[in-house]
Protein backbone atom coordinates (compact mmCIF):
# COMPACT_ATOMS: atom_id res chain seq x y z
CA UNK A 1 0.00 0.00 0.00
CA UNK A 2 1.06 3.58 -0.55
CA UNK A 3 0.19 4.41 3.02
CA UNK A 4 3.33 2.64 4.23
CA UNK A 5 5.24 5.88 4.66
CA UNK A 6 2.81 6.88 7.40
CA UNK A 7 4.17 4.22 9.71
CA UNK A 8 7.81 5.07 9.19
CA UNK A 9 7.27 8.70 10.18
CA UNK A 10 6.84 8.39 13.97
CA UNK A 11 10.40 7.40 14.89
CA UNK A 12 12.22 10.60 13.80
CA UNK A 13 9.24 12.59 14.99
CA UNK A 14 9.54 10.88 18.39
CA UNK A 15 13.18 11.89 18.68
CA UNK A 16 12.41 15.47 17.69
CA UNK A 17 9.46 15.64 20.04
CA UNK A 18 11.35 14.30 23.05
CA UNK A 19 14.22 16.70 22.38
CA UNK A 20 11.75 19.56 22.15
CA UNK A 21 9.82 18.54 25.24
CA UNK A 22 13.02 18.66 27.26
CA UNK A 23 13.50 22.38 26.73
CA UNK A 24 9.90 23.26 25.89
CA UNK A 25 9.25 25.11 29.15
CA UNK A 26 12.16 27.47 28.58
CA UNK A 27 10.86 28.88 25.29
CA UNK A 28 7.26 30.09 25.61
CA UNK A 29 7.50 32.33 22.53
CA UNK A 30 6.97 31.20 18.94
CA UNK A 31 9.02 28.08 18.37
CA UNK A 32 9.08 27.04 14.70
CA UNK A 33 10.60 23.63 15.41
CA UNK A 34 7.87 22.82 17.87
CA UNK A 35 5.20 23.98 15.44
CA UNK A 36 6.64 21.81 12.66
CA UNK A 37 6.77 18.84 15.03
CA UNK A 38 3.16 19.47 16.02
CA UNK A 39 1.95 19.61 12.43
CA UNK A 40 3.89 16.46 11.51
CA UNK A 41 2.50 14.50 14.46
CA UNK A 42 -0.98 15.88 13.88
CA UNK A 43 -0.83 14.76 10.25
CA UNK A 44 0.20 11.25 11.31
CA UNK A 45 -2.54 11.10 13.95
CA UNK A 46 -5.40 12.33 11.80
CA UNK A 47 -4.13 10.40 8.78
CA UNK A 48 -4.15 7.17 10.74
CA UNK A 49 -7.61 7.93 12.08
CA UNK A 50 -8.83 8.56 8.54
CA UNK A 51 -7.18 5.31 7.47
CA UNK A 52 -9.15 3.61 10.24
CA UNK A 53 -12.34 5.07 8.81
CA UNK A 54 -11.52 4.15 5.21
CA UNK A 55 -10.08 0.67 5.69
CA UNK A 56 -12.41 -2.28 5.30
CA UNK A 57 -9.91 -4.88 6.46
CA UNK A 58 -10.04 -5.21 10.24
CA UNK A 59 -6.31 -5.96 10.54
CA UNK A 60 -5.49 -2.78 8.63
CA UNK A 61 -7.82 -0.88 10.94
CA UNK A 62 -5.91 -2.17 13.96
CA UNK A 63 -2.61 -1.04 12.42
CA UNK A 64 -4.07 2.40 11.74
CA UNK A 65 -5.20 2.54 15.36
CA UNK A 66 -1.57 1.91 16.34
CA UNK A 67 -0.56 4.99 14.32
CA UNK A 68 -3.20 7.10 16.05
CA UNK A 69 -2.23 5.90 19.54
CA UNK A 70 1.44 6.58 18.87
CA UNK A 71 0.62 10.02 17.49
CA UNK A 72 -1.41 10.90 20.57
CA UNK A 73 1.49 9.76 22.75
CA UNK A 74 3.81 12.07 20.80
CA UNK A 75 1.35 14.92 21.33
CA UNK A 76 1.52 14.23 25.08
CA UNK A 77 5.31 14.54 24.85
CA UNK A 78 4.89 17.82 22.98
CA UNK A 79 2.66 19.11 25.79
CA UNK A 80 5.33 18.26 28.40
CA UNK A 81 3.16 15.47 29.81
CA UNK A 82 5.99 12.97 29.50
CA UNK A 83 4.68 10.49 32.06
CA UNK A 84 1.32 10.31 30.30
CA UNK A 85 3.07 9.81 26.98
CA UNK A 86 5.00 6.85 28.34
CA UNK A 87 1.86 5.40 29.93
CA UNK A 88 -0.02 5.86 26.67
CA UNK A 89 2.66 3.94 24.81
CA UNK A 90 2.92 1.13 27.37
CA UNK A 91 -0.71 0.61 28.35
CA UNK A 92 -2.55 1.73 25.23
CA UNK A 93 -0.25 0.87 22.35
CA UNK A 94 1.31 -2.07 24.16
CA UNK A 95 -1.64 -3.51 26.06
CA UNK A 96 -5.02 -2.47 24.76
CA UNK A 97 -3.99 -2.72 21.13
CA UNK A 98 -2.63 -6.24 21.70
CA UNK A 99 -5.94 -7.21 23.25
CA UNK A 100 -7.72 -5.85 20.18
CA UNK A 101 -5.38 -7.75 17.85
CA UNK A 102 -6.07 -10.93 19.80
CA UNK A 103 -9.77 -10.23 19.39
CA UNK A 104 -9.28 -9.82 15.64
CA UNK A 105 -7.41 -13.09 15.40
CA UNK A 106 -9.95 -15.00 17.49
CA UNK A 107 -12.96 -13.75 15.57
CA UNK A 108 -11.86 -13.54 11.93
CA UNK A 109 -11.87 -17.18 10.97
CA UNK A 110 -14.81 -16.68 8.62
CA UNK A 111 -12.46 -15.32 5.97
CA UNK A 112 -13.76 -13.95 2.72
CA UNK A 113 -16.97 -12.61 4.21
CA UNK A 114 -16.86 -8.88 3.53
CA UNK A 115 -18.66 -6.82 6.11
CA UNK A 116 -19.41 -3.61 4.26
CA UNK A 117 -21.94 -0.98 5.27
CA UNK A 118 -24.74 -0.04 2.94
CA UNK A 119 -24.17 3.16 0.90
CA UNK A 120 -27.08 4.87 2.65
CA UNK A 121 -25.44 4.27 6.01
CA UNK A 122 -22.11 5.62 4.79
CA UNK A 123 -23.80 8.72 3.40
CA UNK A 124 -25.75 9.38 6.59
CA UNK A 125 -22.67 8.87 8.76
CA UNK A 126 -20.61 11.18 6.53
CA UNK A 127 -23.25 13.90 6.74
CA UNK A 128 -23.61 13.63 10.52
CA UNK A 129 -19.88 13.45 11.25
CA UNK A 130 -19.05 16.23 8.80
CA UNK A 131 -21.69 18.50 10.29
CA UNK A 132 -20.40 17.73 13.79
CA UNK A 133 -16.82 18.48 12.74
CA UNK A 134 -17.74 21.76 11.08
CA UNK A 135 -19.81 22.84 14.07
CA UNK A 136 -17.14 21.89 16.58
CA UNK A 137 -14.37 23.67 14.68
CA UNK A 138 -16.52 26.78 14.24
CA UNK A 139 -17.23 26.88 17.97
CA UNK A 140 -13.61 26.18 18.92
CA UNK A 141 -12.24 28.91 16.67
CA UNK A 142 -14.62 31.52 18.05
CA UNK A 143 -14.20 30.76 21.74
CA UNK A 144 -11.78 32.86 23.73
CA UNK A 145 -10.26 30.43 26.21
CA UNK A 146 -8.96 31.73 29.54
CA UNK A 147 -5.18 31.75 29.54
CA UNK A 148 -3.14 29.58 31.82
CA UNK A 149 -1.57 31.12 34.91
CA UNK A 150 2.08 31.78 34.19
CA UNK A 151 4.40 28.95 35.14
CA UNK A 152 1.61 26.68 36.33
CA UNK A 153 1.73 24.23 33.44
CA UNK A 154 5.17 22.64 33.50
CA UNK A 155 4.70 20.50 36.61
CA UNK A 156 3.64 17.30 34.88
CA UNK A 157 6.19 15.26 36.76
CA UNK A 158 5.78 11.76 38.12
CA UNK A 159 6.06 13.05 41.70
CA UNK A 160 3.29 15.62 41.25
CA UNK A 161 1.00 13.07 39.58
CA UNK A 162 1.67 10.46 42.24
CA UNK A 163 1.08 12.92 45.06
CA UNK A 164 -2.22 14.00 43.61
CA UNK A 165 -3.28 10.38 42.97
CA UNK A 166 -2.68 9.47 46.62
CA UNK A 167 -4.23 12.58 48.14
CA UNK A 168 -7.00 14.29 46.20
CA UNK A 169 -7.82 11.38 43.91
CA UNK A 170 -7.42 8.55 46.42
CA UNK A 171 -11.02 7.32 46.19
CA UNK A 172 -11.12 7.13 42.35
CA UNK A 173 -7.70 5.47 42.47
CA UNK A 174 -8.96 2.71 44.79
CA UNK A 175 -12.17 2.38 42.79
CA UNK A 176 -10.08 1.89 39.65
CA UNK A 177 -8.18 -0.95 41.32
CA UNK A 178 -11.43 -2.63 42.36
CA UNK A 179 -12.73 -2.14 38.82
CA UNK A 180 -9.64 -3.81 37.37
CA UNK A 181 -10.13 -6.80 39.70
CA UNK A 182 -13.78 -7.06 38.66
CA UNK A 183 -12.81 -6.81 34.99
CA UNK A 184 -10.22 -9.55 35.39
CA UNK A 185 -12.75 -11.91 36.96
CA UNK A 186 -15.46 -10.94 34.51
CA UNK A 187 -13.31 -11.40 31.43
CA UNK A 188 -12.09 -14.79 32.63
CA UNK A 189 -15.69 -15.83 33.32
CA UNK A 190 -16.99 -14.57 29.98
CA UNK A 191 -14.25 -16.14 27.90
CA UNK A 192 -14.26 -19.60 29.46
CA UNK A 193 -15.52 -22.50 27.34
CA UNK A 194 -19.26 -22.98 27.61
CA UNK A 195 -20.04 -25.36 30.46
CA UNK A 196 -22.87 -27.79 29.81
CA UNK A 197 -25.70 -26.74 32.09
CA UNK A 198 -28.26 -29.19 33.47
CA UNK A 199 -30.95 -28.37 30.91
CA UNK A 200 -28.59 -27.87 28.01
CA UNK A 201 -26.22 -30.79 28.14
CA UNK A 202 -28.77 -33.48 28.85
CA UNK A 203 -30.77 -33.03 25.66
CA UNK A 204 -28.47 -33.95 22.78
CA UNK A 205 -26.60 -36.68 24.66
CA UNK A 206 -29.48 -38.91 25.56
CA UNK B 1 0.13 29.82 13.06
CA UNK B 2 3.63 29.12 14.36
CA UNK B 3 2.67 29.33 18.01
CA UNK B 4 0.86 26.15 18.93
CA UNK B 5 -1.92 26.88 21.36
CA UNK B 6 -4.94 25.27 22.94
CA UNK B 7 -7.11 25.69 19.84
CA UNK B 8 -4.77 23.60 17.69
CA UNK B 9 -5.07 20.64 20.02
CA UNK B 10 -8.82 21.06 20.40
CA UNK B 11 -9.37 21.09 16.62
CA UNK B 12 -7.19 18.00 16.29
CA UNK B 13 -9.21 16.25 19.00
CA UNK B 14 -12.44 17.23 17.23
CA UNK B 15 -11.15 15.61 14.03
CA UNK B 16 -10.26 12.46 15.97
CA UNK B 17 -13.70 12.43 17.57
CA UNK B 18 -15.46 12.67 14.21
CA UNK B 19 -13.30 9.89 12.75
CA UNK B 20 -14.14 7.69 15.73
CA UNK B 21 -17.82 8.46 15.42
CA UNK B 22 -17.75 7.60 11.73
CA UNK B 23 -15.96 4.31 12.44
CA UNK B 24 -18.45 3.43 15.19
CA UNK B 25 -21.47 4.07 12.99
CA UNK B 26 -20.34 2.48 9.73
CA UNK B 27 -18.30 -0.59 10.67
CA UNK B 28 -20.23 -3.81 10.95
CA UNK B 29 -17.38 -5.76 12.48
CA UNK B 30 -17.82 -5.59 16.28
CA UNK B 31 -14.06 -5.22 16.81
CA UNK B 32 -14.15 -2.28 14.38
CA UNK B 33 -16.79 -0.60 16.53
CA UNK B 34 -14.48 -1.07 19.53
CA UNK B 35 -11.65 0.57 17.58
CA UNK B 36 -13.93 3.55 16.92
CA UNK B 37 -14.64 3.80 20.64
CA UNK B 38 -10.90 3.86 21.32
CA UNK B 39 -10.52 6.75 18.87
CA UNK B 40 -13.24 8.72 20.66
CA UNK B 41 -11.63 8.03 24.05
CA UNK B 42 -8.27 9.22 22.74
CA UNK B 43 -9.85 12.45 21.51
CA UNK B 44 -11.32 13.07 24.96
CA UNK B 45 -8.02 12.31 26.68
CA UNK B 46 -6.19 14.65 24.30
CA UNK B 47 -8.64 17.42 25.24
CA UNK B 48 -8.04 16.81 28.94
CA UNK B 49 -4.25 17.01 28.59
CA UNK B 50 -4.50 20.12 26.40
CA UNK B 51 -6.61 21.89 29.01
CA UNK B 52 -4.18 20.81 31.72
CA UNK B 53 -1.33 22.28 29.70
CA UNK B 54 -2.87 25.49 28.38
CA UNK B 55 -5.91 26.04 30.59
CA UNK B 56 -6.24 26.99 34.22
CA UNK B 57 -6.92 23.50 35.55
CA UNK B 58 -3.43 22.51 36.66
CA UNK B 59 -2.65 18.81 36.89
CA UNK B 60 -6.26 17.63 37.20
CA UNK B 61 -6.56 16.97 33.48
CA UNK B 62 -3.54 14.69 33.47
CA UNK B 63 -4.92 12.64 36.38
CA UNK B 64 -8.25 12.35 34.57
CA UNK B 65 -6.37 11.12 31.48
CA UNK B 66 -4.75 8.41 33.59
CA UNK B 67 -8.22 7.23 34.60
CA UNK B 68 -9.39 7.36 30.98
CA UNK B 69 -6.51 5.08 29.97
CA UNK B 70 -7.32 2.63 32.78
CA UNK B 71 -11.02 2.57 31.92
CA UNK B 72 -10.25 2.09 28.22
CA UNK B 73 -8.06 -0.92 28.99
CA UNK B 74 -10.79 -2.44 31.18
CA UNK B 75 -13.44 -1.74 28.55
CA UNK B 76 -11.38 -3.33 25.80
CA UNK B 77 -10.77 -6.49 27.85
CA UNK B 78 -14.46 -6.97 28.64
CA UNK B 79 -15.54 -6.10 25.09
CA UNK B 80 -13.15 -8.64 23.56
CA UNK B 81 -14.38 -11.32 25.97
CA UNK B 82 -17.95 -10.55 24.92
CA UNK B 83 -16.99 -10.64 21.21
CA UNK B 84 -15.30 -14.02 21.60
CA UNK B 85 -18.49 -15.36 23.17
CA UNK B 86 -20.58 -13.69 20.45
CA UNK B 87 -18.46 -15.33 17.79
CA UNK B 88 -18.77 -18.69 19.51
CA UNK B 89 -22.57 -18.48 19.65
CA UNK B 90 -23.35 -16.87 16.26
CA UNK B 91 -20.28 -17.97 14.23
CA UNK B 92 -19.91 -14.41 12.91
CA UNK B 93 -18.57 -11.08 14.15
CA UNK B 94 -21.13 -9.04 12.21
CA UNK B 95 -22.74 -6.76 14.79
CA UNK B 96 -25.97 -6.59 12.75
CA UNK B 97 -26.61 -10.30 13.26
CA UNK B 98 -26.87 -10.05 17.02
CA UNK B 99 -30.61 -9.51 17.01
CA UNK B 100 -31.78 -12.77 18.55
CA UNK B 101 -33.41 -10.88 21.42
CA UNK B 102 -35.64 -8.96 19.01
CA UNK B 103 -39.30 -9.38 19.88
Amino acid sequence: MTRGWLYRLPLPALLAASALAADGAAAPAADPGKAVAFYLVAAVTVGSALGCAIATNIVRMAMCLLGTLGGVALLYFLMSATFLGVIQLIVYAGGTLIVIVFGVMLTSRAYGVKLRPRPVEVLAALVVCGALLVGLVAVLLRTDWPAAPAGGAAEGTVAALGGSLLSVYLVPFELASVLLLAVMIGAAYLAQPALPTAGDGAGPEE
Amino acid sequence: MLTIGLTHYLVLAAALLCCGLYVMTTKRNAVGILIGAELVLNAAALNLVAFARYGAGGLDGQVATLFVIVLAAAEAAIAIAIFVNYYRVLATIDADRGDTLKG
